[in-house]
C-alpha cells in the first residue's frame, strides 16, 4: 500500500500495510438513504406457481421501490427447519411490472372494431349493435382479420364494459348463457380475483373452463387410484422422509422456495436419488442420477415394482407392508375372471350383488376372502356403504377382526392363464399380450382372482406352478425385469435394482417414510396415468400413503385452495343458484379449435388386442360425443339449442323439462352440440380470459387456436384427416370454420400473448395493488394481497372489472332478457349419489337402443335454473340465501353454516333493498375474502368440528378431536393481515396439521381408517370400467410416448444444403419464468439470454452444423419456433427442450418457413384426448371440477430442428 | 497483537439452488440504477463456466490480486506506482463492457402502440447503453447451466490442469453453483490500488467501501481486485461495490443477500483477529498454506486472554459475545467446513465457501455400495462427479486434501444421522475419522440442517 495510493495523507501501521484514517465517512448517507423507505406493505405473488409466498414490500415517496421476502411465517418447531425467507428470484423482480413500459395502463380495443362499435353505437342500442356487427360476415372479418397484428387504440371503462356487456347479452339471447365462456385458472393464487369473474359467469349460466387437467398437470392417476383429485405432503414434510425419489419435478427450479427442505433433509441422512434425462439444477443434489430417456420412466417403476414384489413379498415377507396392503388398498378384493380364447382375462370386482344378496348398494360392495373361514366376506367402507342408509357409521375401512386373504396362492382350486396387455411391443400401440397364470377360487359359481395375485402376475413374478410365461431372473428381459427395462430407459439394471431394493427397505425401517417426487416431466405425458400408476404400486407396496414423510409428492400445478368450502359456493354462486356450468378445458378446446380434424389415428389403434372394440373405426371425439351422451363428461355448449329456449319450449309443451329434452334428442330433433361443433350455432361466442395468458401458455395446439377460433395468421401446415379417419357419430363439414370467437377480452397488466391476440384488454390490478389471500399445498398458511399502492393509471382490481362488467350487463339485460329458464345439463358428479348410476362400469348406450335415456342415470342430469338477468349485478355484491338452506359442501361432506353467515353480516355489514335485502354484503374484495375464511372448515374451527362430526356419523369413527384443539378459531382478513395463518384441520382434506404437525395426504384415512372417495374405499391397483378394459389398463403397465413419427411420417422439408433433425420435443418449466409470467420480466431476461431458446446437445447441434447461440428453426405439421439454440453437454442427443410458456412477442422473428411470427413453444404442441379420461358415472370415475377430465398432454411431441438465416426480422 | 473485529459471510455451496434470488434483491436494492445496468454486487455462476466478467479468475490476464516478489514481499499482481501512473490514462488490465455483458433492454412500448400492421408485434433487444439495435452475445449469468459449455465452460481457469481429465461429454457432466457477493478481503488488493485514497476498509467491522466524495473514476481498483467486484459506474464516472449491505447490519439486520436467500445458504458473524498477523499470513510463500495461515489470524474468541484484550482495545462487549455465537466462526474455524474462496490471490478473503457434494459418476460401479447390504445407501465420496480437484483449485489453491477432508465430513453427519433416524448402528469410528465428535456432528447438522434465522446470522 505504501508504493500504491500517491496523495493520502494518514498515519501508516508499522508495516506500511495500512494506512489509518479517520473521518470521510460522508459519503456512507448515500447507501443509507437508499435503504430507507416511507412503509412496508405484506403481499403475495399470485402466479400460478404454488409458491404463495408472503413478501415485504417497500415503498418510498409514493412509489413501490422493492420486495424481500417475510421471515414471519410460524414456526414449524424446534427440530425443523423453518419456512422462512419463502421466494424466488421471479417474485423478487415483480415490482420491475409496476411501472414497466409493457404494462396495460388504459382499456384498449384494437382499431377496425372499435371504428366499428362507435359507428353503430352511434345509431343503434348497444346489444342491436353488437348484433349488427357480428351478424355482418364483411363488417365481422373486419376486426376479426386484425387479431393479433396491431393497432390498439385506448378506450375508455365506460365503452369497454358496455361494449363486452352487450355481447354477453346479445350471445345470450340469440345462441344461449352456454356460449359464454371464461376462463381462468388456479384459484387458490389468488381466491377472490378468480371467485370474481367466475361468480359472473355462473350467475348468468356462463361457462365456467377447468385448467387443471387442461394444463395436463392433473395426474388423472390420483382420481383413478385415490379417488381424489391430487393431495400431497407440503414441503415441509420432505424433512420426515429418509429416502427421496425425485423423478420428474425439478424442486430447485418449479418448487424454489421449497427446496431447501429438500437440500437439508439430505444431512439428516435422506438419500435423494434423481431421475432426468438431462443433468439439471436438482440432480446436483442427487446420491444417485439415472437418467432414464424420456418418457420411459414408467419402464423403470415397473422394474422396481418387480424387485420389489419379488423381494419384499414372494422371497420374504414384511409384516408391515403386508399388513397395510391388505388394510388400505384393494389388492385383498376379488375379481372375477372372464373367458377369453384359451384362457382368461381380468374382468369386474366382485361384489356383493354377485353373490346373490339384496338390499342397498351391494352392487357396490366388494368382496373379500376371510382367511380363517374360506368364505367371502363384504367388508365395510366400499362405496355401497357411503350413501346408503344401511350403510350409516359403517363407512370405514375396520375389517372387524377378518384377515383378507391376500393371495390365493396355496388354497386356490385352479392355476389358470390370465391373458394380460403389454405395450412394449406390437403391431399397433394397442401392444399385444402376454400369458402369466393365476391362483383362482369358484366363489358364487364364478372364478376368481385377488387383486394382489394379478398384479404379481401383471409385474411377472413368478410362483411355482402357475401356468405362462415368466422371466427367468432379473437379468432375463422380458416385461418387467430390470434387464428389460434397460432396453428401454437405458438406466443399468443393477442401479434400478439397487434403488428399489433402497427405496423398500428404507420403508420397511421407517414405517413407510419413503418419498416420490413426481411432477410435470412425468406427468405431461399422453399415458401419464400409467406412469403414476406404476409410481403409486411403489409407494402403496410399501406402506408409504398416508406416512408423514412417504407417498407421492405430486408438484405440477396442483394447488390447494385450504378454505376450499367457502371459496366454491362464492366462486360458483352456489349461495343463489345451483348447479353452475363447469366444463373440462382439454375436450372443450379440442372441439372448438378444431384440432379433431387433424387426427390420423384414433383410439382404435390404442386399445388392447384384449379389448371388445369398442373404438374400433371411431375418433377420439366420437369418444367425447358418448362420454357426453352417457352423463361422463361435461359437454359444453350442451345443445344445438339456446338452452333458455329450451326450457320456453318445454313450457310451452305443457312437459317437464327432462322429459322434454329426453323426448327431443330420441326424435333426433335435437342434438349435443359437441355431435356438430362446426354449426355455428355451437360455437362459443364470447370468451372472456383473466389471470391467465391462454394463447403465451397453456394454449396446446396455439396455431389452430390462431386458426379457428381466432380466424388470424398461423402456420399450422397439418392435413384434415382422410376421409376414412373422420367421425362417425360427429358432423363432418367439409369447410372448416374461421374466426369462431365474437369476442376475445382479456384482463391483465402486462401485454401478454392472449392481450396482443385479444378484441379488448382491460387493465388489471397487479398483486401489490389489490386485497386478495392465497394459499398453497406447500405450506399450511393463508397469506393475503394487499395494496402497497392503489391501482395506478386506469387499471382496476379484477373484482372491479367484473363488477363494472356485471352493473352494465345487468342494464342492459333488463330490456333484452328479463327474467329466464335455463336447462343446464350436468355430468354424474363424483362425491354424490350420482357416482353408483352406473354399476361395474359397463357401458349401455341408449344411443343404440341399449336402454332408455333416462337423465342423471345414463345421461346428463338436467336442472333448470332461473337466471333473473337484471338482478346478476345485485347478487354477485351479496351473499345469496341457498347457503342458510341448503348449506355449503365439499367432497361429500356438508353443513349449513347459519353462525358464519350471522357472523357475516355483523362483520361485512349488510345489504338494504333489491334481491339480497338483509343478506351480508359483498360489495368489496376484503369482503369476499371474509366470506370465504368464515365459510370454510379450515380456516373456521367451528366448521370444521361440524364437518368432522358429520362424517363421525357416516363412518363411525372417531374424527372431531381433530379440530377440536382449534375449535373456537376464526382466522379474519385481518389476521391474514398481520401474518401468515396455520389452517386447521378439516375434512375438506385428508391430512392433518393437528398439534403443529407437517401434513401428509391420507393421514386421516389410515390413523382413522376413514375410506379413500373409490369403489372399495380403499386405494386402487385394479380399475374395472370398460374403457379402462379396452385401453388394456387395469392394471398398472408400461406404455411408450406415442409414435408421432409412424403417424405422422416425416416432417421435415427436406431441402438441399439444409441439413435438419428430427428430435424430442419437451417443454419444462423455466428456470427464469413462472410459466409465461416474468419472462418478459428485463431482470429475469437479463439473467440469462434474453429470450427463448432451445436447449441440444453437442452432438445434435453438431450434426446439422448448429454453434451455440445460432438462430434456428423448429418445426412440425402444428407449426414452427424461431428461436436461437443453446448447446451444452448436459442434455442427451436425441432431445431438445424449449423451457414453456415464452410469449411470442420477445425476441421471436419472422420465421423462415411461415414467413409469420416465430411461434413459441406451443406452436409445436396439438392436443390429443385420452378416452378413459372421459369415463364417469362410477365410483371414483365420475366427474368433478379440476378432478376427472381429458388431460392436455404434449410431452409425446416431436419437432425438426435447423439452422436458419443468422439475419432476422421482427 | 491488535485484535480487530470483522464481518464475514460463509456460504454453503452444498445448499445452493443456483436460483439467482440474491442476485436480484440485491440488484433491485442496491444497484437498480442508471450507470449500473450491467452490474450485479452479487452474481451467482454456474460451475464449469466463465463467471462474471467473463474469465475473471484468470490473473495471468487480468492482474488482479498480489504476488510475491523475488525477496517474498507482497507486491500487487499489476505492478506498483510506476507501472500505475504510466498507465494512468489506459489501464490494459480493465475488464471491457462486453465481458461484463453489454446490459439490454427492449422496446417493450412496441407491444402496446404497434399501429395496425401485418404481423403480431414483437419486441427485441436494444443497448441499455447505446439504444441501439443488439445482437445478444454475451450477459451477466449467460452460461447459466452449463449453457454453452462446449465453447464456454472449457475454458475456465479452474479447468487449467484438469482437461485431459475433465471431458465435457453427457456422461460425465457434472455442475455446481457459486454465489459471489465482494470479499471484503483482510488484505484488500482494490484498496491498495486506488490513486486516490477513495477506498478504504472500515476500522469497526472490515466492510470495504469506494468514498464517492474522493473517487476520481481511475477503476486501478477494478483491475486491482481478482474478483472482480468492484465496478464503474460510467454515468457518475465512480466506482461502487457491495457494501456489505451497512445500512442494514449497523441496525441488525442481516444482508440482503443473505436474509433473502431461499436455500437458507448464508451465514453472517464476527471473526475477532490479530491486525499484525494479516501480512506474514499474506505473505506465505506456499499458496497451499494461505489458507492455514488465514485461519491462524483469527483468535478464538472462547479464549478468555483475547476477551480481555479485546475489551482493552476497546471492542464492544456485544460485539465480542457476537464473536462468540458467529457461525462463521463455527463452520470456518472451529469445524474447518468452510473454505476461501481462491486464497491465492493473496487477498485474504472473509467471504467462505462449503464445498458441494455431487451425485456419483457411475451409478452402478460407485464405491462404497454394497449389493447385500441395502442399508448402506450412501456412495464413498472419492465416487463423485465434481472432481475434487477442480474445487481445490477454487479453494485451496491446489490442495486436495483438505478439500477430501471436509466432503468427508459432510458425509460423515449424513451417515451419523441416517443411523440415528432409523435406529440403525452408528459406526462407533466414523467421527473420529473425519477429525470429529458425535456432539461435532450434532452441533454442525444443526448448523447447516436446521439452521434458524438467529443461527444463521
Amino acid at each position: 500500500m505504501r508504493g500504491a495510493q500517491f496523495f493520502s495523507p494518514g498515519e501508516s501501521s508499522p508495516d506500511y500495510r495500512e494506512v489509518h484514517r479517520v473521518g470521510g465517512r460522508a459519503a456512507e448517507q448515500f447507501s443509507r438513504q437508499r435503504w430507507h423507505h416511507d412503509k412496508v406493505v405484506r403481499s403475495t405473488h399470485g402466479v400460478n406457481c404454488t409458491g404463495s409466498c408472503s413478501w415485504k414490500v417497500f415503498v418510498k415517496d409514493g412509489i413501490i421501490t422493492w420486495e424481500t421476502q417475510q421471515t414471519d411465517y410460524p414456526s414449524p418447531g424446534p427440530d425443523l427447519p423453518e419456512h422462512e425467507p419463502r421466494g424466488c428470484p421471479r417474485g423478487a423482480s415483480f415490482s420491475w411490472y409496476t411501472y414497466s413500459p409493457s404494462r396495460v395502463r388504459y382499456p384498449y380495443v384494437r382499431g377496425p372494431l372499435l371504428e366499428l362499435w362507435r359507428e353503430a353505437r352511434g345509431r343503434l342500442d348497444p346489444v342491436a349493435a353488437w348484433a349488427e356487427i357480428t351478424g355482418d360476415p364483411e363488417r365481422a372479418a373486419r376486426y376479426k382479420d386484425a387479431r393479433g397484428k396491431g393497432g390498439f387504440v385506448r378506450s375508455t371503462w365506460p365503452e369497454v364494459t358496455e361494449l363486452i356487456a352487450a355481447a354477453h347479452v346479445h350471445t345470450i339471447k340469440e345462441y344461449g348463457p352456454d356460449r359464454v365462456v371464461g376462463f381462468s385458472p388456479i384459484p387458490a393464487m389468488s381466491m377472490v380475483s378468480y371467485a370474481a369473474g367466475s361468480r359472473f359467469l355462473s350467475l348468468i349460466g356462463g361457462v365456467i373452463l377447468s385448467f387443471y387437467d387442461w394444463y395436463a398437470d392433473m395426474p388423472i392417476a390420483s382420481p383413478q387410484v385415490f379417488g381424489d383429485q391430487t393431495d400431497v405432503p407440503e414441503s415441509a414434510d420432505w424433512w420426515n422422509s429418509s429416502y427421496m425419489i425425485i423423478w420428474g419435478t425439478n424442486l430447485p427450479i418449479t418448487r424454489t422456495p421449497d427446496a431447501h427442505f429438500m437440500t437439508e433433509a439430505r444431512y439428516r441422512g435422506q438419500k435423494v436419488v434423481v431421475v432426468s434425462p438431462d443433468y439439471s439444477d436438482h440432480t446436483k443434489f442427487a446420491d444417485d442420477w439415472l437418467a432414464a430417456k424420456p418418457g420411459t420412466d414408467g419402464a423403470l417403476a415397473m422394474a422396481m415394482g418387480h424387485v420389489i414384489l419379488t423381494e419384499f413379498f414372494r422371497d420374504r415377507q414384511v409384516p408391515y407392508f403386508t399388513e397395510y396392503v391388505k388394510t388400505y388398498t384393494d389388492l385383498p378384493f376379488l375379481v372375477t375372471l372372464r373367458q377369453h380364447g384359451d384362457g382368461y382375462v381380468p374382468d369386474k370386482f366382485l361384489t356383493a350383488a354377485d353373490l346373490g344378496r339384496d338390499g342397498e348398494g351391494v352392487a357396490h360392495k366388494t368382496v373379500l376372502l376371510n382367511a380363517e373361514t374360506g368364505e367371502p366376506f363384504v367388508p365395510n367402507g366400499s362405496l355401497g356403504f357411503r350413501y346408503t342408509e344401511s350403510g350409516m357409521g359403517r363407512w370405514n375401512l375396520d375389517l372387524a377382526g377378518v384377515d383378507p386373504v391376500l393371495t390365493l396362492y396355496g388354497r386356490h382350486s385352479e392355476a389358470v392363464a390370465v391373458e394380460l396387455s403389454r405395450f412394449d411391443v406390437g403391431p399397433t400401440e394397442g401392444g399385444s399380450t402376454i400369458h402369466r397364470g393365476v391362483p383362482a377360487v369358484r366363489v358364487g359359481g364364478r372364478l376368481v382372482t385377488t387383486v394382489f395375485d394379478l398384479l404379481m402376475a401383471q409385474y411377472a413374478v413368478q410362483r411355482d406352478g402357475l401356468p405362462g410365461q415368466w422371466p427367468a431372473g432379473y437379468d432375463d428381459p422380458q416385461p418387467y425385469t430390470p434387464a428389460w427395462q434397460e432396453t428401454i430407459s437405458s438406466v443399468p439394471a443393477a442401479a434400478a435394482v439397487r434403488v428399489a431394493r433402497e427405496f423398500a427397505r428404507n420403508a420397511e425401517l421407517s414405517r413407510g417414510r419413503s418419498m416420490i417426487c413426481m411432477g410435470a416431466g412425468t406427468n405431461h405425458w399422453y399415458h401419464s396415468d400409467q406412469i403414476y400408476r406404476a409410481f403409486f404400486t411403489l409407494t402403496l407396496l410399501c406402506g408409504c400413503q398416508g406416512v408423514n414423510g412417504g407417498g407421492w409428492a405430486h408438484y405440477v400445478g396442483q394447488e390447494k385452495v385450504r378454505p376450499v368450502t367457502g371459496w366454491s359456493t362464492l366462486a360458483f354462486a352456489l349461495d343463489w343458484q345451483r348447479p353452475p356450468r363447469q366444463m373440462t378445458g382439454t375436450s372443450f378446446w379440442y372441439v372448438h379449435t378444431d384440432q379433431w380434424r387433424y387426427e390420423h389415428f384414433g383410439p382404435g389403434e390404442l386399445s388392447s388386442p384384449l379389448g371388445r372394440g369398442l373404438f374400433a373405426g371411431r375418433t377420439f371425439i366420437d369418444c367425447l360425443s358418448q362420454a357426453s351422451r352417457l352423463g361422463w363428461a361435461p359437454s359444453q355448449p350442451a345443445f344445438d339449442r339456446n338452452s333458455l329456449d329450451l326450457a320456453d319450449e318445454a313450457a310451452r309443451a305443457g312437459q317437464p323439462v327432462p322429459e322434454y329434452v329426453v323426448q327431443e334428442l330420441q326424435a333426433g330433433r335435437l342434438r349435443f352440440a359437441v355431435e356438430d361443433p362446426d354449426d355455428p350455432r355451437n360455437f362459443p361466442r364470447v370468451l372472456t380470459v383473466w389471470r391467465a395468458n391462454l394463447l403465451g401458455s397453456s394454449g396446446k395446439g396455439m396455431e389452430y387456436f390462431m386458426r379457428h377460433l381466432l380466424g388470424t395468421e398461423h402456420a399450422v401446415s397439418a392435413e384434415e384427416s382422410p376421409e376414412h379417419l373422420r367421425p362417425v357419430e360427429v358432423t363432418w363439414r367439409e369447410q372448416a370454420p374461421q374466426a369462431k370467437l365474437d369476442l376475445l377480452t382479456t384482463i391483465d397488466f402486462r401485454m401478454t400473448s392472449t392481450c396482443t391476440f385479444s378484441d379488448v384488454v382491460l387493465p388489471a390490478a397487479t398483486w401489490y395493488e389489490k386485497h386478495d389471500i392465497s394459499t398453497t399445498d406447500m405450506h399450511p398458511f393463508v397469506n393475503s394481497f394487499n395494496p402497497a399502492i392503489a391501482p395506478p393509471w386506469e387499471s382496476r382490481t379484477d373484482f372491479d372489472a367484473f363488477r363494472l362488467i356485471a352493473e352494465d350487463f345487468s342494464r342492459l339485460a333488463e330490456s333484452h332478457l328479463g327474467k329466464r329458464s335455463d336447462v343446464v345439463a350436468t355430468p354424474l358428479l363424483h362425491d354424490t349419489p350420482d357416482e353408483m348410476a352406473q354399476p361395474g362400469g359397463r357401458v349401455r348406450d341408449w344411443k343404440t337402443g341399449e336402454e332408455q335415456p333416462v337423465p342423471a342415470v345414463n345421461m346428463p342430469r338436467l336442472t333448470v335454473v332461473e337466471r333473473d338477468y337484471p338482478m346478476v349485478a345485485q347478487k354477485m355484491a351479496a351473499l345469496g340465501p341457498l347457503v342458510d338452506t341448503l348449506g355449503t359442501a365439499a367432497k361429500g361432506i356438508g353443513w349449513v353454516p347459519t353462525e358464519s353467515v350471522d357472523y357475516l353480516r355483523r362483520a361485512n355489514g349488510v345489504v338494504r333493498g333489491g334481491p339480497a335485502d338483509g343478506r351480508p354484503t359483498l360489495e368489496r374484495d376484503i369482503q369476499v375474502a371474509e366470506a370465504i375464511l368464515a365459510l370454510s372448515g379450515t380456516t373456521n374451527g367451528q366448521l370444521a368440528v361440524r364437518g368432522w362430526q358429520e362424517l363421525e356419523r357416516r363412518t363411525g369413527v372417531r374424527l372431531a378431536d381433530l379440530a377440536e384443539e382449534r375449535s373456537s378459531e376464526r382466522i379474519t382478513f385481518y389476521d391474514t393481515q398481520v401474518r401468515p395463518q396455520a389452517v386447521i384441520t378439516s375434512p375438506e382434506w385428508s391430512g392433518s396439521e393437528t398439534a403443529g404437525r407437517r401434513y401428509s395426504p391420507f393421514v386421516v384415512n389410515v390413523e382413522r381408517k376413514k375410506p379413500w372417495h373409490t369403489l372399495t374405499g380403499r386405494m386402487h391397483f385394479f380399475l374395472d370400467h370398460d374403457w379402462m378394459a379396452e385401453y388394456g389398463e387395469m392394471l398398472p403397465t408400461y406404455r411408450p410416448p406415442l409414435n408421432y413419427a409412424r403417424h405422422f411420417g416425416a416432417q421435415g422439408l427436406q431441402e438441399e444444403g439444409r441439413p435438419e433433425l428430427t428430435l424430442r420435443y419437451l417443454t419444462p418449466h423455466s428456470k427464469w419464468s413462472i410459466h409465461s409470467e416474468f419472462q418478459d420480466n428485463l431482470h429475469m431476461l437479463r439473467l440469462f439470454r434474453g429470450g427463448p431458446v432451445i436447449w441440444m446437445s453437442p452432438v445434435d447441434a453438431a450434426k446439422i452444423g448448429v454453434a451455440d447461440n445460432d438462430w434456428i428453426e423448429a418445426y412440425n405439421r402444428n407449426g414452427v419456433v424461431a428461436c436461437r439454440a443453446v448447446v451444452s453437454h448436459r442434455m442427451p442427443e436425441g432431445t431438445v427442450f424449449m423451457y414453456h410458456a415464452k410469449d411470442r412477442h420477445l425476441l421471436t422473428p419472422r420465421s423462415e418457413i411461415s414467413g409469420w411470427h416465430g411461434g413459441s413453444d406451443n406452436s409445436l404442441t396439438r392436443l390429443i384426448i385420452k378416452p378413459t379420461h372421459a369415463i364417469g358415472g362410477y365410483g371414483q370415475f365420475s366427474f368433478a371440477f379440476n378432478y376427472y377430465g381429458t388431460t392436455g398432454g404434449q410431452r409425446d411431441e416431436i419437432t425438426v430442428v435447423r439452422r436458419r438465416s443468422q439475419e432476422v426480422e421482427y | 497483537m491488535r485484535i480487530m473485529a470483522h464481518v464475514a459471510m460463509v456460504m454453503n455451496l452444498d445448499k445452493c439452488i443456483g436460483c439467482h434470488t440474491c442476485s436480484v434483491t440485491c440488484k433491485q436494492t442496491w444497484t437498480n440504477r442508471p450507470g449500473m445496468e450491467y452490474v450485479y454486487y452479487n452474481n451467482v455462476e454456474t460451475k464449469p463456466g466463465l463467471g462474471y466478467p467473463r474469465r475473471y479468475e484468470d490473473q495471468e490476464q487480468w492482474k488482479g490480486g498480489w504476488s510475491l516478489d523475488r525477496k517474498g514481499r507482497l507486491r500487487l499482481k499489476a505492478g506498483g506506482r510506476l507501472r500505475k501512473l504510466l498507465s494512468i490514462f489506459y489501464n490494459p488490465d480493465l475488464p471491457p463492457i462486453d465481458d461484463f455483458g453489454d446490459p439490454w433492454t427492449y422496446n417493450y412500448q412496441t407491444l402496446v402502440e404497434a399501429p395496425l400492421g401485418k404481423f403480431n408485434p414483437s419486441v427485441h433487444a436494444i443497448s441499455a447503453l447505446t439504444g441501439r439495435d443488439m445482437r445478444l452475445r454475451w450477459g451477466s449469468n449467460w452460461d447459466d447451466d452449463l449453457a454453452g459449455s462446449l465453447e464456454l465452460a472449457r475454458d475456465d481457469p479452474n479447468l487449467a490442469g484438469l482437461q485431459d481429465r475433465v471431458k465435457m461429454e453427457f456422461e460425465q457432466v457434472f455442475m455446481f453453483y457459486l454465489p459471489r457477493i465482494c470479499e471484503h478481503c483482510l488484505n484488500p488488493s482494490c484498496v491498495a490500488s486506488c490513486p486516490s485514497g477513495a477506498m478504504y476498509k472500515r476500522a469497526e467491522d472490515g466492510i470495504v467501501l469506494v468514498d464517492q466524495d474522493r473517487c476520481r473514476g481511475w477503476r486501478f481498483c477494478v483491475s486491482g481486485c481478482p474478483y472482480k467486484k468492484v465496478y464503474f459506474n460510467h454515468r457518475t464516472g465512480k466506482a461502487e461495490k457491495c457494501t456489505f449491505c451497512y445500512p442494514r447490519t449497523e441496525i441488525g439486520l442481516p444482508t440482503i443477500c443473505s436474509e433473502t436467500c431461499v436455500g437458507r445458504l448464508r451465514y453472517l458473524g464476527l471473526f475477532l483477529y490479530d491486525a499484525d498477523a494479516v501480512l506474514p499470513a499474506a505473505a506465505v510463500p506456499d499458496p497451499q498454506q494461505l489458507y492455514q495461515a488465514q485461519l491462524s489470524v483469527f483468535l478464538d474468541p472462547e479464549d478468555p486472554q483475547v476477551q480481555a484484550e479485546a475489551a482493552r482495545q476497546g471492542i464492544a462487549a456485544d460485539w465480542i459475545e457476537a464473536a462468540r455465537r458467529s457461525p462463521v466462526y463455527a463452520l470456518a474455524v472451529r469445524h474447518r467446513v468452510a473454505l476461501p474462496l481462491h486464497p491465492e490471490y493473496r487477498t485474504l478473503p472473509m467471504v467462505w465457501y462449503i464445498p458441494p457434494l455431487s451425485p456419483v459418476a457411475d451409478v452402478v460401479h460407485a464405491a462404497g455400495y454394497d449389493p447385500a447390504d441395502p442399508d448402506n445407501v450412501f456412495a464413498t465420496i472419492d465416487a463423485l462427479r465434481i472432481p475434487i480437484d477442480y474445487l481445490a483449485n477454487l479453494f485451496t489453491a491446489g490442495d486436495p486434501d483438505v478439500v477430501r477432508t471436509v466432503l468427508r465430513k459432510l458425509a460423515a453427519i449424513r451417515a451419523y444421522m441416517r443411523a440415528k433416524q432409523l435406529d440403525l448402528p452408528v459406526d462407533p469410528n466414523l467421527p473420529g475419522s473425519v477429525g470429529a465428535t458425535p456432539a461435532d456432528l450434532e452441533d454442525l447438522y444443526r448448523l447447516l440442517a436446521i439452521a434458524k434465522y438467529n443461527e444463521r446470522y
